[in-house]
């Protein structure tokens, strides 16, 4: 359940990079002079921030992380 | 002046650095070549950013935004902030834990055993090799059309390639990995901090950028610089494959197998998206403003340039192109709005993104020395100093190959790395999925994939080479279905590198079904045992 939830999180991120509904529009400008299709793109970097740390609190590999600190302790114990 | 004696100053930085971390160093070639897998987490995240950003990143996009308006970030920069994190976080980590379990210190060491083959390693080294060349001729090229416009033109462009490559092969010589990384930590405070000075500094000295952007948007052909209509929607999908290759250059790949625990990729990933904003959204703005400072000679030269390209000669063309090319209009808005002290730091925040060469041709290094030298006998024979040693005459003989390429190559930066090196390593990520994760995947599988890049990026070489005129080539309907246009070449109206990364795939993916597979002992290192899996013929 977690994972589809993840991975459909993910695919709608991609999807909403693909924003043609702003494609010939320059308004509404933020601050008075960034043309939406920059602020647009500017909140998106932040939401991949904020997907990215979504998946690193729900879907890291921790047993991977557990095997390679046993493996590197045991080459330091051989060492 | 006083810019050029700046930017020497960090030249000389950036240089000492380099010998501080050789003085630093343990020996041996995991020290030299992986800083000893010991960065933690704040160098890992700066460095590897700095690593991905050149100078494509700040000249070649503010010239790219000069010339295609806004859309030059949804193009190029947030398509990396979402793709670059989620392959740091697929592949990266994985590559990590098995560089940490099994001593990797290349990708294709680890894909040698992943894929008991010997000889096709090598293959993939020479193709990674010359696909990465390229990447590092953009680098020395950068550095000299941003030395000699910060001096003014004083100091020449061959001149000032001359010395960006001597300091960069200097401090990569004595420092390896580790001088490496702390430089491009240094790098990268240096050119995130300029993003925002930058901008403040110069939207000051236009006036304020409101009144900018309302004049654009008043005049038609400005106003459309300010949308993204001068990209077609397949276009812009197409490059979200671009930044695919990220994590096939060899110098990130290795880059991921330096980082001294896994968390170091935590923040790496949630906070790389933001970084990428913070450099890129300042170089695009301002490549976009650009058209607005017309009190500016040089801009304004480019900006007549670019109106008789239309209506000019085609022998004339080539040389209007040049003229109007926004590669150093960053560097002209600095010159002309920022005071001289401030204009010379810039500069060496420029500088800094604009020297990101050190670790493409450490890894160069890295990858001849490991994958070659060493797996064809040479430590064993001559030993692990000698290893080290044909590592730093490697790193001498790369740099001065990629100058003399440099003095001679013409076309912008922008186009010579995107259309080659990027291409050619999007069609090799299939490469990294398939050894990390897929476990039905060949050797056989991996070569064939490879041999297609290559044909494939050489076929688009040749193609544009010999069909210089934008056109349709291959017509099936009402589909132009190959086409050469002033960008490039157009496949059903896509980039190439989306047709070429997804053949290289399935190729990847029918070949490996149709060949044995590596045996269960080999399997067992890399992924859990299915039941029955002993069974199995």
């Amino acid at each position: 359940m977690r994972q589809a939830t993840l991975t459909i999180l993910v695919v709608t991120l991609l999807i909403l990079h693909q924003d043609f509904w702003f494609w010939r529009e320059a308004r509404p400008l933020l601050f008075g002079f960034l043309p939406v299709g920059l602020w647009y793109h500017m909140f998106y970097c932040v939401a991949a921030s904020a997907m990215m740390a979504v998946l690193v609190k729900w879907a890291w590999p921790e047993e991977e992380e557990a095997e390679a600190k046993v493996a590197a302790d045991d080459q330091e114990r051989g060492a | 002046m006083i810019p050029t004696l700046l930017v020497f100053g960090y030249l000389a930085t950036v240089f000492y650095i380099g010998i501080f971390a050789f003085r630093r160093g343990g020996g041996g070639a995991e020290d030299f070549f992986l800083a000893g897998r010991s960065l933690g987490t704040t160098v890992f995240l700066l460095s590897l950013f700095g690593t991905n950003m050149t100078a494509f990143t700040i000249l070649g996009a503010s010239g790219h935004a000069f010339a295609n308006g806004v859309v030059t970030f949804s193009l190029m920069a947030s398509s990396s902030a979402i793709v670059i994190p989620l392959t740091l976080f697929f592949f990266g980590t994985r590559l990590w834990a098995l560089g940490k379990k099994h001593g990797f210190i290349t990708p294709v060491q680890m894909m040698r055993d992943r894929w008991e083959c010997g000889h096709i390693g090598s293959f993939i080294t020479v193709v990674q090799t010359v696909f990465l060349v390229p990447y590092i001729i953009i680098s020395v090229m950068g550095g000299g059309a941003a030395l000699s416009a910060i001096s003014g033109g004083m100091i020449p462009y061959w001149v000032g390639g001359a010395v960006v490559a001597i300091v960069v092969m200097s401090y990569v010589f004595f420092g390896g990995m580790r001088g490496t990384a702390w430089v491009n930590t240094f790098q990268t405070i240096l050119f995130l901090s300029f993003g925002s000075v930058t901008i403040v500094v110069i939207g000051y000295g236009m006036g304020g950028f409101a009144p900018a952007v309302e004049g654009m948007l008043a005049e038609a052909k400005q106003a459309v610089m300010l949308t993204r209509e001068k990209v077609s929607p397949a276009y812009f999908f197409s490059y979200m494959f671009i930044p695919l290759s990220s994590i096939a250059f060899p110098h990130m790949a290795i880059f991921c197998l330096t980082a001294k625990k896994m968390a170091a990729f935590r923040k790496t990933v949630v906070l790389y998206p933001l970084c990428i904003m913070a450099v890129w959204l300042p170089s695009v703005f301002l490549g976009v403003m650009a058209n607005r400072a017309t009190e500016v000679p040089g801009i304004q030269a480019k900006l007549e340039a670019r109106a008789a390209l239309p209506g000019a000669a085609p022998e004339q063309r080539e040389q209007l192109q040049r003229q109007a090319a926004g590669d150093d209009v960053l560097l002209l808005l600095l010159e002309q709005y920022a005071p001289l002290w401030l204009a010379g730091l810039l500069g060496a925040g420029i500088m800094a993104a604009v020297m990101a060469s050190d670790s493409q041709i450490l890894a160069l290094s890295t990858m001849v020395t490991e994958d070659l030298f060493a797996f064809y006998g040479g430590k064993e024979r001559f030993g692990e100093a000698a290893q080290v040693l044909t590592g730093r005459g490697f790193v001498v003989g790369v740099t001065v190959v990629a100058y003399i390429v440099a003095l001679r190559a013409p076309g912008a930066i922008f186009d010579v790395a995107v259309q080659y090196a990027f291409t050619g390593f999007a069609a090799l990520c299939p490469l990294l999925w398939a050894a990390l994760y897929w476990r039905r995947s060949t050797k056989w599988g991996a070569l064939a994939a490879t041999v297609w890049s290559v044909a494939a990026v050489a076929g688009i070489a040749v193609f544009q080479a010999v069909v210089t005129v934008p056109g349709v080539v291959v017509q099936w309907g009402e589909w132009a279905v190959l086409e050469r246009t002033a960008r490039g070449t157009s496949v059903l109206g896509f980039m190439p590198v989306l047709p070429v990364t997804l053949i290289s795939l399935g190729l990847l993916v029918a070949v490996s079904l149709a060949t044995r597979a590596p045996g269960e002992a080999t399997l067992g290192r890399y992924f859990k045992s299915r039941p029955g899996a002993a069974l199995q013929p």
